[in-house]
């Protein structure tokens, strides 16, 4: 265990001097990616005041709440993608990975979990500047705020362990970008990224509940910004502790296949 | 001595598809796919003893990184068996992986945007090194290379032979008992090369590592090799020691001298390889090298005359040449 924790704590280090080397960089990308969330905000804002005042419950302060939290959790959702296996197989990045004692999965969580300690305090004068302007309508309890602290890094486990399986197709085949493109719509729509889930039509909410989108996504967002029971809260972080051991188990099972299928390709 | 590594009748198949060229061929290829069998790896056997340093050669194509693939785990081979150190590679265990290493001249594995010494740390944690003992390996590791002004540099700062020669200590600080060197040298300047061998056989001397190199450059083998494995179409073709594949494969000697003033025929006596001056090179085959150098001497007045070995890139072009023929 001490082992493992030395080495997820090498690891972040390395990350966190890696993105200091280019802090301006980020920082524009950074800027880049608040476009997407600005825009729901800026529409849906327009819709609730057309509408009233407020739609689906959601006021645009509400909106604002929802959206700025949204970045914070979208940054939190970027991961090792499955273009990323790709390249990593292609370009035989795996072979250097593989030669380690250490599983290359341990080598991704690490290595992103580092990248996020630098996003989060980059995120936040980016949140504040866009508090002021949009005003967003966020009182959390302290319960919330546990529960939103602990989402988030569930969250973050979710997504590696979902994108590692769809990325791991590519040991049995090349050009499975169509493939991932399906997975990312899907995502959208099922996640609470494009529209807070509570907006969708019932069925959408349903089906959103069996699948690793929403507790990825929309779940910590709405445990900030929502009125979610304690209850609800609890069954949430139960729901996503149950995606991270399903993706656990899945990784390892699909692992042990897929490495036999490894050509070491690309030297 | 029990030998560390280990390999018998060792084969890598890969199914490959392949189709003729044009749209006709490419549609029939949606229907049915042709598929061919090429053999990277066709059962080859051979032990490696504790401490040796053996030259793995062949042309490109032949094998030898497969091979070396197999060796560190990261193919499974298609049959035969493979042990290092008592392990079998293709489970990579831990404890296999923390004795080995496995050094490609074209893979880099430290960070680009840092220093070598942040990614040394990385190293350190991933093979659970005593924090003395790394820093000590390190900083020995830093002044054999001559490393001390370039460590605090980011890496994409470094020319290749300096970022080669970071890899080679990153690759090297859990101080392996197995180093699987492939083309290690690879693209670099006579002067870094030099150094990079020169390095591997003081690792080989001070800590008994094994070694099993390939290389194009001829001068890595004959300098840190005694023993060479050669295998062509991934099957072997020789495996004893460097002078003998020499005195095998070898079908002629070089013969230097200095003539002044000479008007001859020289195709009566060998080939010409060079002129500079008066200083001449002849190839003549290895047979007849006594009788004529004899014959120079006599019939005309020669000076420093000198017999060679042919140099070894010819030898092992020599031995290939020979089994292509045997082989196709």
């Amino acid at each position: 265990m001490k082992r493992y924790f030395d080495y997820y704590r090498a690891t972040m280090k390395l990350s966190v001097l890696e993105q200091l080397q280019y802090p301006v960089a980020n920082y524009f990308y950074m800027i880049g990616m608040i476009a997407e969330p600005v825009i729901y905000m800026v529409v849906w804002s327009a819709v609730a005041r057309q509408q009233g005042g407020m739609v689906g419950g959601y006021t645009p302060g509400a909106f604002a709440a929802y959206y700025i939290v949204w970045t914070l959790v979208r940054n939190m959702n970027i991961v090792f993608t499955p273009y990323g296996w790709e390249w990593r197989i292609r370009e035989g990045q795996l072979s250097m990975s593989l030669l380690r004692p250490i599983h290359p999965l341990h080598g991704d969580v690490a290595y992103f979990a580092g990248w996020k300690v630098v996003v989060i305090l980059l995120w936040l004068p980016l949140a504040f500047v866009l508090s002021l302007i949009f005003k967003p309508e966020l009182n959390p309890t302290l319960l919330q705020g546990v529960v939103f602290f602990f989402a988030i890094w569930m969250a973050y486990l979710i997504r590696t362990m979902t994108l590692s399986l769809l990325g791991m197709v590519t040991f049995w085949t090349t050009r499975v970008s169509a493939l991932f493109e399906l997975y990312f719509a899907a995502e959208l729509i099922l996640s609470g990224r494009l529209v807070p889930l509570s907006l969708m039509p019932d069925w959408v909410q349903k089906l959103a509940w069996f699948f690793p989108f929403r507790w990825a996504f929309g779940f910590p967002i709405e445990a900030l910004v929502g009125n979610m029971s304690t209850s609800d809260l609890l069954t949430g972080l139960g729901m996503q502790l149950a995606w991270i051991l399903f993706g656990v188990i899945s990784v390892s099972l699909i692992w042990k296949v897929a490495i036999r299928r490894f050509s070491a390709v690309g030297g | 001595m029990s030998s560390v590594i280990s390999i018998s009748k060792l084969a890598k198949h890969y199914e490959v598809p392949e189709r003729e060229a044009g749209l006709k061929a490419a549609a029939m290829g949606l229907i049915k796919r042709r598929y061919k069998t090429v053999k990277a790896v066709d059962g080859i056997s051979f032990e490696i003893q504790p401490g040796e340093v053996v030259g793995f050669l062949g042309p490109n194509g032949a094998g030898k990184t497969t091979t070396l693939k197999m060796l560190s785990g990261l193919l499974h081979p298609t049959s035969g068996s493979t042990s290092v150190l008592g392990f079998e590679p293709a489970k990579r265990s831990h404890d296999f992986l923390r004795q080995i290493t496995l050094v490609m001249g074209n893979r880099n594995q430290l960070s680009w945007d840092l220093p070598a010494l942040d990614s040394f740390d990385l190293q350190r944690a991933i093979y659970s090194i005593p924090m003395d003992e790394f820093k000590r390996t390190r900083d020995e590791f830093i002044e054999l290379l001559e490393l001390k002004e370039l460590v605090q540099k980011p890496i994409r700062n470094l020319s290749l032979g300096e970022r080669m020669k970071m890899e080679i200590v990153g690759a090297l600080l859990h101080k392996p008992k197995i180093l699987f060197l492939d083309e290690p040298t690879l693209g670099l300047d006579v002067t870094m090369q030099k150094r990079i061998r020169t390095f591997v056989a003081e690792y080989n001397k001070r800590y008994g590592a094994t070694v099993l190199l390939t290389s194009h450059y001829m001068a890595d083998v004959e300098a840190l090799c005694k023993r060479v494995v050669v295998i062509h179409h991934g099957r072997l073709l020789f495996d004893g020691e460097l002078s003998a594949l020499v005195e095998k494969f070898s079908a002629f000697k070089t013969v230097g001298f200095t003539i002044n003033n000479a008007s001859v025929d020289w195709t009566q006596y060998g080939e010409v390889i060079s002129t500079d001056g008066a200083r001449m090179v002849l190839r003549v085959p290895k047979e007849k090298t006594s009788a004529i150098t004899t014959r120079l001497l006599n019939d005309l007045a020669v000076e420093d005359l000198t017999v060679e070995a042919a140099p070894i890139e010819d030898v092992i072009e020599s031995v290939f040449a020979v089994k292509e023929e045997t082989m196709e």
